[in-house]
């Protein structure tokens, strides 16, 4: 690899040197010098989109994701690919999305116009799905390194994949969890009355009762909510082992302080909207010890060789989907070469049935283009910081410091 | 039992600080007949103001009774100073207008509110620091935290001053006397104009109270938080008899309570398995879950007004409210 960097920097510096050297000369024979340089080949450009939200609240996490797809392209580049008999340039190009829909629609407009040969996005579900429209009519394969919604895949596309878990595979990983970790006899499960929320809970209501544990009548908030003592008082009355809520971190936060306040001693559990740090601020020390879930795998879990990679290029830590994204960057690039032909409707195919170990380990893809097996990982909150505990895979739960030795080896 | 006593206390705690809000609504209809929709605003910006002053102190070191102290010390008057400046500014203009100006003018306020709420203290929902340390009382089973037994007192207290102000001194008799009619108060040598921004800063400064109040108990502050608390303390102000004082901590109680029990009770009332051998698609349906509620605890917010609608065909005037004949 550093033998390859070195051939290439020399071939850049010859090719300036004779360059300038004729720089008053004209066109046909500038190009000359070009040709007697000793390892050039006939080159194919391929583009890569990659989206995120650049500018806003999340603009951290779209530049996380940007560098994840850079580091991949830069590699590959490094890597001399040879593509259709033609050595492979990759070039990135990295659009802002704002977190927005419609801004995120006609940035993939844009990127198609642009004849990408495939994108790397978005970030946020709520802009992926529309974007996916507009990539599918074009036949230009996308994949999401960390858009969960499961209805992203639902839409009958085939080019559009994703690297991480489902929202819908969360449910029965935290309740499996839940079970099989705390015991409990008695659960009550809550929701926001939102899809999200509400969805969420059906899948761990279901879970736990497939798992034997006896699950009290739903109850319900709202998204808005922040007096939850009449519900909790409620299910105080049942003597619950263990609540799980269906929602977001703002209703959560008051949730659980509510309900250390009221004495229940229950074990609460939540899905990633509440798997935050914010927890701990909104509910301070009740928060402790409660459990969440999160697609994915935290990005300290990636592959050794990646976090190194990243590290060295951008001089700081993966945030959060940046193995994700590396990972779908070189999917598309993976494909690209095992089709011979950066052609979107060439390289498709091969995505659909490819195998490949990546950062965050082996990703193949079922018949909607979601990850087979992908990862749940399971936090515990520890002084103020959700901190992972284990992941489940494939429906089987491996602590977190195990995970991490089997991930160390890749 | 003590789910009942419970549900009893929660509501009582909540009821407290709707009391408190509904004073507001109250006293400025009292006086000049007006609806002041942008009271709720200013419990939220009181709430913010808090936010922000218990934050910059939490590291500090002082006791946290201090900061909060300090907190509600600091929203009372950026409140008070809202309160009158909204007075002076959109409602006095429009003094002798038709009364649907004011009204509109007063949605139009709590919108401006809200939005430079926004602006100023971001769309996020604000974490207060969890300084204060919750300690857990238990009678007859039920458990009453330190807060809530602060909150209810402080209300209880600023009740009983506020109705010692209206009753017992010359502004009071003054404010009463301007409610029964503006234009013989001001022939007897009363300053309306000065009457009526001192029952702006009053409600504005007990906006503020109950703010902070609500922000300390729930730990949370967001720029929308105003607009379902002032509705409901608007509701609780009409349940009382709007205009009436006693009437006002009257109907901010009994809210509270309603709004609980109601939240606490409604699911387990309404569930369908109860009843499950009327028809064969219900008890198939019940096997299979065991629970097929109608009504959950999420229509908490739809009581309070499922309430306000029955006091309002039954007893149009309000629980205490007198049968008054058509001021105009």
């Amino acid at each position: 690899m550093q033998h390859a960097k070195h051939l290439f920097t020399l071939l850049a510096t010859v090719a300036a040197v004779g360059l300038s050297g004729c720089g008053e000369e004209k066109k046909p024979e500038a190009a000359k010098p070009q040709a007697e340089a000793p390892a050039a080949r006939p080159t194919i450009e391929i583009k890569i989109g990659h989206v995120a939200p650049l500018t806003g609240s999340i603009a951290h996490l779209g530049k996380d994701n940007e560098n994840g797809a850079r580091l991949a392209i830069d590699q590959a580049n490094e890597a001399e690919i040879e593509i259709g008999g033609k050595l492979a340039h990759f070039e990135l190009l990295a659009e802002d999305d704002q977190a927005d829909p419609k801004v995120g629609t006609t940035v993939a407009q844009k990127l198609v116009d642009a004849k990408v040969a495939g994108v790397d996005g978005h970030l946020n579900s709520g802009v992926t799905i529309p974007a996916s429209a507009i990539y599918h009519q074009a036949g230009i394969p996308m994949i999401t390194g960390s858009a969960t919604n499961p209805q992203l895949t639902e839409q009958g596309f085939d080019n559009v994949f994703r690297v991480v878990g489902r929202d819908d595979q969360q449910g029965p990983a935290i309740a499996n969890y839940l079970a099989s970790a705390e015991k409990p006899k008695v659960v009550a499960v809550i929701d926001d009355s939102t899809a999200y929320g509400e969805g969420l809970a059906n899948e761990v209501a279901k879970t736990l009762k497939a798992a034997g544990v006896k699950v009290l009548a739903r109850e319900k908030g709202t998204d808005k909510q922040t007096d939850w003592k009449a519900v909790l008082t409620k299910i105080k009355g049942e003597k619950p082992d263990a609540v799980f809520y269906g929602g977001m971190d703002a209703t959560g936060g008051p949730l659980i302080k509510q309900g250390r306040e009221l004495g229940i001693k229950a074990v609460f559990s939540f899905g990633d909207g509440a798997c935050t740090d914010k927890m701990h601020e909104l509910a301070g020390d009740a928060a402790e010890g409660m459990l969440c879930s999160q697609a994915g795998i935290p990005p300290q879990a990636a592959s050794k060789a990646f976090l190194e990679a990243y590290k060295a290029k951008f001089k700081v830590d993966p945030i959060l989907y940046a193995p994700f994204t590396y990972d779908a960057a070189n999917l598309m690039i993976q494909a690209m070469r095992e089709a011979d032909s950066a052609e979107p409707a060439k390289y498709l195919p091969f995505l659909h049935k490819i195998s490949y170990k990546g950062a965050t380990g082996t990703i193949e893809f079922d018949a909607k283009g979601d990850r087979k097996d992908a990862e749940i990982t399971i936090f515990v909150m520890k002084n103020g910081k959700v901190e992972p505990a284990a992941v489940v895979k494939a429906g089987r739960t491996v602590p977190f410091d195990q995970f991490l030795k089997s991930m160390g080896g890749a | 039992m003590d789910i009942f006593i419970q549900q009893l206390i929660n509501g009582l705690t909540l009821g407290a600080v709707y009391a408190v809000v509904a004073l507001g609504y109250t006293m400025v209809y009292g006086i000049i007949q007006l609806i002041n929709f942008a009271h709720g605003e200013v419990v939220m910006i009181g709430a913010m103001v808090a936010f922000t002053v218990i934050n910059a102190l939490a590291g500090s070191g002082l006791p946290p009774l201090v900061v909060v102290l300090i907190g509600a010390g600091c929203a009372i008057p950026v409140c008070v100073l809202v309160g009158y400046t909204m007075e002076r500014l959109a409602y006095r203009p429009l003094r002798r207008a038709p009364r649907l100006a004011p009204l509109i003018t007063a949605i139009g306020v709590s919108i401006i509110l809200q939005h430079l709420a926004m602006l100023v203290w971001s769309r996020n929902v604000l974490a207060f620091p969890q300084i204060i340390d919750i300690k857990l009382y238990t009678i007859a089973g039920a458990v009453i935290t330190n807060v809530q037994v602060v909150i209810i007192l402080t209300c209880i207290v600023i009740m009983a001053a506020l109705a010692a102000l209206v009753y017992r001194t010359r502004l009071g008799t003054a404010m009463r006397a301007t409610a029964q009619n503006p234009q013989v108060a001001g022939l007897m040598g009363i300053d309306i104009d000065r009457v009526i921004a001192a029952t702006f800063a009053i409600g504005a400064g007990l906006a503020a109270v109950a703010g902070v109040m609500v922000g300390t108990y729930y730990g949370i502050a967001q720029y929308t938080m105003g607009s379902i608390l002032g509705l409901k303390a608007f509701t609780a102000a009409v349940l009382g008899g709007i205009g009436n004082v006693p009437g006002a901590m009257l109907g901010g109680v009994l809210m509270g309570v309603v709004e609980a029990l109601g939240a606490g009770y409604i699911g387990s009332y309404t569930d369908l398995c109860k009843i499950s051998g009327i028809s064969d698609w219900l008890t198939q349906r019940c096997a299979n879950d065991g629970h097929f509620v109608l009504f959950g605890s999420n229509y908490q917010d739809v009581f309070a007004f499922v309430v306000l609608i029955l006091v309002l065909v039954f007893r149009p005037s309000g629980l205490l409210g007198e049968r008054v004949g058509d001021r105009a």
